[in-house]
């Protein structure tokens, strides 16, 4: 005779339930602890002191690896742009493509993809090496609350440093692009820069500075959120470090979409080509 | 008659169906050493953490120095939290900083002293454990039992009137473990606190406390003077303790 299967005991949700259960309950972990952080940023003590470590590691640490894929990344556009205008003899849309794409989109994300690569995985790792050796018990032990010392200063330096990382990227990239397009492609310079002018205005770059610091600072939430978590020794360490990585980097191109959706529903007025 | 300093009534707790403490009552006592024995799963992290504050319980309460801390709200525990002092068992010193801005840490937090009185409160500190000249030197130079003591000065920096010992002496080798154990009998005879220790390891235990109290599954099974416990005959201590004394 078949085995019946194991009474379930009320008010446990069945087991084919735990894959959707799972995300929705890191999702709500994820709120609350937003919520306390957001609450603490208000609350004193305020450390300017750890904010100022925080920034030089986030931004200035950044500068290099930010700058130096600022610049592929423009000169890699130049090639792309020259040859596909090229194709239509419209070679003077070249500057204003490249750095609108810049401004707009690429500049935001790909430094949120850096600051997740390099800044996200070492605040995981770091406070999650803290958590495994009850360091942050003893910050609480010792009347002094974590999210505070620990938490705040990282998110609202990410939101700092992630448009200041974006404006050097997009400077670069353009350099690069110009670069590229003038010096190797042959472009007159006042094909590549007449109708940028035109075409870019200032609100496409704040557009992209206010969508690198939503990003940078949801990024570094949830690293912050999954180092703080961590639990199991140096493999836990190991899987809150490649959560925040995973998770950072879903989250940039989910809230960009969102962002840009936003923003795009209620289109500023432009210039145009005839300025 | 004397209050207990620390008063834990029939405390429950569960994580995820797991039922961890059952009903634990234990009192303990001012100016004394009481030791929580028990093998590894019994419950006494979850313990101690309910007298740190750190755990809400599911059922019961923790009334220390006179206060029931287990219905305070974050700030008040954070406020109630300068009067403990805890040491725990992988030291848990902040790595990125030397051994004195360890030991300073609670009082640049929470105090207005000057850098000068910092220094010599620090150095009076680590005196008090028998550690001297080693204010420069980050964590990682020290050796576990001088991490140990590092710990307990900080610990006491701010004159606690009771300090915690999560598993003092796991993963040390028998001399630093005599030496760890005469730092907690030092600090409760120089400062006069009440000391919690959570110990699987019953040589210790029988050295250094007043009182020792025998966890099992979660509950309080025997509890009194190391001589009695040594003498006892409830079946779990006696299993427990049969392994150190040797089997009857």
């Amino acid at each position: 005779m078949a085995e019946q299967p194991a009474a379930r005991a009320p008010g446990v949700p069945a087991a084919w339930t735990k894959p959707l259960r799972a995300p929705l309950e890191v999702l709500g972990e994820l709120s609350v602890f937003f919520g306390q952080a957001v609450v603490t940023i208000l609350r004193p003590p305020y450390r300017i002191g750890l904010l100022f470590n925080q920034l030089e590691f986030m931004a200035y640490g950044s500068l290099f690896v930010v700058g130096l894929t600022g610049l592929f990344t423009g000169m890699v556009l130049a090639l792309q742009f020259v040859y596909a205008f090229g194709l239509f003899n419209a070679q003077s849309l070249v500057g204003a493509t490249v750095e609108l794409g810049l401004a707009r989109e690429l500049a935001p994300i790909f430094t949120c993809i850096v600051i997740v690569a390099r800044v996200g995985s070492a605040v995981a790792t770091e406070l999650g090496t803290m958590r495994v050796t009850e360091q942050i018990d003893a910050l609480e032990t010792m009347a002094v609350d974590p999210i505070n010392y620990l938490i705040v200063p990282r998110i609202i330096a990410a939101a700092l440093s992630a448009p200041v990382l974006t404006m050097l990227f997009n400077a670069i990239a353009l350099t690069g692009a110009y670069g590229i397009a003038v010096l190797v492609k042959d472009l007159s310079p006042g094909t590549f820069l007449n109708r940028m002018q035109y075409l870019v205005e200032i609100h496409d770059l704040t557009n992209g500075l206010g969508k690198s610091a939503v990003i940078g600072f949801v990024v570094i939430l949830i690293a912050a959120f999954r180092g703080y978590k961590a639990e199991g020794g140096a493999r836990g360490v190991g899987i809150a470090t490649t959560q925040a990585v995973v998770g950072g980097l879903v989250a940039i191109f989910a809230i960009d979409y969102i962002y840009t959706a936003i923003t795009l529903s209620n289109p500023q007025p432009r210039g145009g080509l005839g300025g | 008659m004397t209050e207990p300093m620390i008063d834990v009534r029939d405390l429950y707790k569960s994580f995820g169906g797991n039922q961890v403490l059952k009903g634990i009552d234990l009192q303990m006592m001012p100016g004394t050493t009481t030791v929580v024995l028990g093998g590894s799963g019994s419950g006494k992290t979850v313990l101690m953490k309910h007298i740190m504050g750190l755990f809400k319980p599911d059922q019961g309460e923790v009334i220390v120095d006179g206060e029931n801390i287990s219905v305070m709200d974050r700030q008040e525990l954070a406020r109630f939290r300068t009067r403990m002092g805890m040491v725990f068992q992988s030291a848990a010193l902040f790595d990125s900083m030397t051994v004195r801005d360890n030991v300073a840490f609670a009082l640049r937090e929470h105090t207005k002293l000057s850098e000068e009185e910092i220094r010599e409160k620090v150095k009076e500190k680590l005196a008090i454990v028998d550690l001297f000249g080693v204010e420069e030197k980050f964590p990682a130079e020290l050796s576990g039992g001088m991490r140990k003591r590092v710990g307990l000065a900080r610990a006491i920096i701010r004159d606690p009137k009771i300090v915690l010992y999560d598993e003092p002496t796991t993963g040390l080798d028998p001399l630093t473990t005599e030496s760890v154990d005469d730092m907690i009998i030092g600090a409760r005879e120089k400062l006069g606190v009440t000391s919690v220790v959570i110990s699987h390891d019953i040589g210790s235990s029988f050295h250094i406390g007043d009182v020792v109290a025998m966890l099992h599954d979660g509950r309080i099974v025997e509890m009194g003077p190391p001589e009695k416990l040594r003498h006892t005959q409830e079946p779990h201590t006696k299993h427990f303790l049969a392994t150190w004394f040797g089997r009857t």
